[in-house]
């Protein structure tokens, strides 16, 4: 963990100056490189030393807001939606009776996943900590969710961002996300969330239909890839984990399993066998399931889920108006840049080797005068932006020319049929 | 007169094409009265719909189910809005349809003042639109959803076959035999998902690049879905406009009216002030908990007693109950400061004071928030993994909340002999029948029998009630026994 003076305002004011990529951020949110209401009309807020919070700011082009940035100096920034006018203005467009009114219009369909909500089924740390090993759930998450949104929903351009300290965001700019409603957020959210039910429910995978008594209801199919993805961690999870190890461990598990008979024989023998490592037991238990039906069956694949599906911090999803934390801020208490993580590589991102801000000042000294956040390790994080960048700017200016051809192409008709008149 | 001969055959004409005008019992409302309306007819028929309205949202209230909902609806129906369908040839079904238009647009104006006015006006129009719609004739409804276009596309036979198996696992069916007959006979439809947002929501479809497969026992919802969508977007553009309209008072004092009776109709929102009388401090929380709380709020403050901290909806949750209860803004600060005992003071004042402050309406938007009733627990912001907010009837695993009743209410005369009962009713899924049994069980010594509930066979709607309910028996009950003396 880092101390203090890591984030201290001095070291802040020099990241802001030298390295912090104003001009990525902008083009990412205004999707365009000359300012438009994407950009002009978005919420800004920062965050000052002191925990001082202020909001609704917004600024004209990206010059201004790395002005404004180093001016406050804050220890972080959040990004909010698009407004249906400045949001500096807000009173103004409040206060008149014009019908105009000062509402959320556009913003990136974002989610956060923290590792807190996995405290149930993780031992190998607890609340803030985090290591390499908790990070294998984060990863699952990540292909799993990253699946669902683009082949499910067919969104392209999502952006990872590891949140500086035990978690990941994730940013969708496609057109469609950026302008669904409340209610549409809150419906995805609902589909993409399986882990439910308060600290005191057992079971908290309840997705399948009704059944009947010997048939269970069928896994919806949005889940299919999510079990597989379950299954194919699942050994070296609890080999990693040992979820199983300690009484209160396996009494949960077996809490998870509807078969009265199997729990007593399964309880009987484990409570002689202490220490017997988890992937021993799911073989058990797996042994005792075996031929007693399909129920028992379904019974194995939820407890999969519940041990892996990605547990999402809902509330972040469902409105537009939620700030989030800007991409390349800097956690204050571990000092390290939210960088973005590519989510095809993510199993060998190590939340322990994500450049601290005073490591990249440094590796900035030692390059010399003149030197920017292209002769450090943060380049390779600004590349990735940017790229991402360029593919969401390349499918806004498709859309403009099919909008545009197909404005030319009623011209043209226009024309013809005119023509028909003179003849 | 001597031109009567040729106003008849102008009114017969006329009613011919009203016949056009109105050709459906069911109707999506595009199209705005285009015809004149006499000042009477303005108001009673928007009355008339208003009752039915307001049947529905207290059904919406008191937790009745679909079915339920629908046969108190129907017989409302009868009296205030009948609808025939076209094979009634003896009744004006004209004129009927054109109440019902009228009526509806009415209330639009009435409703469009505000946000919570327009939420719940949707809601309750597409619960009636529901209503209807199940009641009508299959061949009517039929012509009615092809009179319109809902953009969607039955499924080619190649995609049909390349998803088979996905598209079976949204089926019902004890044998794969039955599932196969259902998949033969069932016809899917391809709708953009954003369409069909609940059915998404619940996975009841299939969903492939942005696209939902809809077996069509769920079209319904995307007829719904559309019909809510068509209400929301002409609300708002007359929520726009009627800031433009005259200020003619024959009118608006009728509107204004109207949207006041909605308000008062429903008895949901339990957002008055100290119902007790009494005010209450933070060092009577505890003794009021043990003896007067619903097992929510027990739970809620056993939590937060034990781990010295509550997350963010539990927080809210307990905190707007306790605000209702009479706790005031200095007491809340005070109560809250004292349970997170584990936090320093600068980090509570920053962290948390705004956050009391602001649900007391102190803060930010300065909105007066009333205490969540049972509906909005055991339906908005479901706890997650390690939350301890909601309906503990609902979000406990049935053994955890055996364990929990006893060691909550023993002391107040609940044994484990009346836990079965009470699990019966939460296996049923009638939660708050569960909660008012339970009070009725805890209240019996002061008299409480079984079947009156929280007074006059009431079930419990809303914590506040129980809890005030449960501090007047009390009340009563020393007062009784100074009498006595």
């Amino acid at each position: 963990m880092a101390d203090s003076t890591e984030t201290s305002p001095e070291v802040m004011l020099q990241f802001y100056r030298m390295l912090y990529p104003f001009k990525s951020i902008f083009t990412w949110l205004n999707q365009e490189y000359t300012p438009k209401d994407l950009f002009t009309h978005r919420e800004f807020a920062f965050t000052l030393q002191g925990d001082v919070y202020l909001r609704y700011n917004c600024f004209s082009n990206s010059d201004e807001l790395k002005k404004q940035v180093c001016a406050l100096n804050p220890t972080r920034f959040e990004i909010g939606p698009m407004y249906s006018s400045r949001p500096s203005e807000r009173k103004l467009a409040r206060s008149v009776k014009s019908g105009k009114l000062f509402t959320p219009l556009k913003r990136e369909l974002v989610f956060d996943i923290d590792m807190t909500d996995y405290d149930g089924v993780r031992t190998c740390c607890t609340s803030a900590g985090i290591c390499k090993r908790c990070w294998a759930f984060i990863a699952n998450a990540v292909r799993v969710l990253d699946a669902a949104l683009r082949t499910q929903f067919g969104y392209h351009h999502l952006l990872w961002v590891y949140s500086g300290r035990r978690g990941i965001h994730l940013w969708i700019s496609d057109d469609e996300a950026m302008g669904l409603t409340d209610e549409l957020r809150r419906a995805i959210v609902g589909a993409l969330t399986v882990i439910e039910g308060g600290k005191e429910m057992a079971k908290k995978v309840n997705v399948r239909g009704t059944g009947t008594k010997s048939q269970p209801g069928e896994l919806p199919p949005s889940l299919w890839h999510a079990r597989d993805e379950g299954s194919r961690m699942w050994y070296r999870l609890m080999d990693d984990q040992e979820c199983f190890l300690s009484e209160d461990g396996w009494r949960t598990l077996l809490k998870l399993v509807p078969d009265k008979k199997i729990v007593d024989t399964l309880e009987q023998r484990w409570e002689k066998q202490p220490g017997l490592k988890s992937s021993k037991k799911w073989d058990e238990l797996k042994a005792e399931v075996k031929d007693t039906g399909p129920r028992n069956f379904a019974a194995l694949e939820d407890i999969i889920l519940q041990y892996t599906y990605p547990r999402l911090d809902a509330e972040v999803s469902k409105h537009r108006n939620h700030l989030l934390k800007a991409p390349f801020c800097v956690h204050p208490k571990t000092g390290r840049v939210c960088v973005p993580v590519d989510p095809n590589r993510v199993d060998d991102f190590d939340p322990n080797t994500v450049p601290t801000v005073m490591q990249l000042l440094q590796e900035l000294n030692r390059a010399g005068e003149g030197a920017s956040w292209e002769n450090t390790s943060l380049k390779q994080y600004v590349d990735m932006l940017d790229r991402h960048v360029a593919s969401i700017l390349d499918d806004v200016r498709r859309r403009e020319r099919t909008k545009a051809a197909l404005q030319t192409g009623i011209f043209e008709l226009i024309c013809i049929s005119l023509q028909d008149l003179a003849w | 007169m001597f031109n009567n001969h040729e106003r008849r055959k102008f009114n017969q004409k006329s009613e011919h094409s009203i016949e056009k005008e109105w050709p459906f019992r069911l109707n999506f409302y595009d199209k705005s009265p285009w015809y004149e309306v006499t000042l009477e007819e303005f108001e009673k028929h928007a009355l008339d719909r208003l009752r039915i309205l307001a049947e529905i949202e207290s059904s919406f209230a008191r937790n009745r189910s679909w079915e339920e909902l629908k046969t108190v609806t129907t017989r409302q129906f009868k009296d205030y809005l009948p609808l025939n369908s076209n094979s009634a040839s003896t009744v004006d079904t004209q004129t009927e349809r054109r109440n019902d238009h009228l009526g509806h647009f009415v209330l639009r104006l009435a409703f469009c003042r505000s946000e919570d006015l327009r939420r719940r006006f949707v809601k309750a129009e597409t619960a009636l639109f529901r209503v209807k719609y199940e009641s009508d004739d299959a061949r009517e409804r039929e012509l009615f959803l092809k009179s319109r276009d809902f953009q969607w596309n039955e499924v080619e036979p190649d995609e049909r076959k390349q998803y088979s198996s996905e598209l079976k696992a949204l089926g019902k069916g004890s044998t794969v035999q039955q599932l196969e007959e259902w998949f033969e006979k069932e016809k899917f439809y391809k709708v953009r998902w954003t369409q069909v947002p609940d059915l998404v929501n619940k996975r009841r479809v299939l969903l492939i690049d942005g696209w939902a497969y809809v077996p069509s026992k769920e079209q319904l919802s995307i007829v719904l879905r559309a019909f809510e969508a068509n209400l929301e977007n002409a609300l708002d553009r007359t929520a726009r406009s009627i800031m433009r309209m005259d200020n003619d008072s024959r009118l608006t004092d009728v509107l204004n009216h109207m949207s006041r009776g909605f308000v008062a109709g429903v008895a949901s929102e339990y957002s008055s002030g100290p119902a007790t009388g009494d005010e209450i401090t933070a060092d009577m929380v505890d003794d009021l908990a043990k003896r007067h709380f619903p097992l929510c709020m027990r739970n809620l403050h056993e939590c937060l007693m034990r781990d010295r901290h509550l997350k963010h909806f539990g927080r809210l949750q307990y905190g707007l109950f306790l605000k209702v209860l009479g706790l005031s803004i200095d007491e809340a600060v005070a109560f809250w400061r004292k349970s997170f005992s584990n936090l320093t003071d600068d980090k509570f004042n920053k962290e948390y004071k705004y956050n009391i402050r602001h649900s007391y309406g102190l803060e930010g938007k300065r909105a007066n928030y009333p205490a969540k009733s049972c509906q909005q627990i055991l339906l908005a912001d479901k706890p997650g993994p390690s939350d301890c907010h909601g309906c503990p009837y609902r979000h406990f695993a049935p053994d955890n909340l055996q364990t929990s009743l006893l060691a909550t209410y023993s002391s107040q005369g609940l044994t484990s002999a009346d836990l079965a009962e009470v699990m019966r009713t939460v296996k049923e899924g009638h939660y708050h029948v569960a909660c008012t049994r339970v009070f009725e069980i805890t209240h019996a010594a002061a008299g409480v029998k079984k079947g009156e509930g929280i007074g006059e066979g009431e079930s419990v709607t809303h914590p506040n009630q129980y809890a005030v309910k449960s501090i007047e028996i009390e009340k009563a009950q020393l007062g009784d026994a100074m009498v006595v003396e």
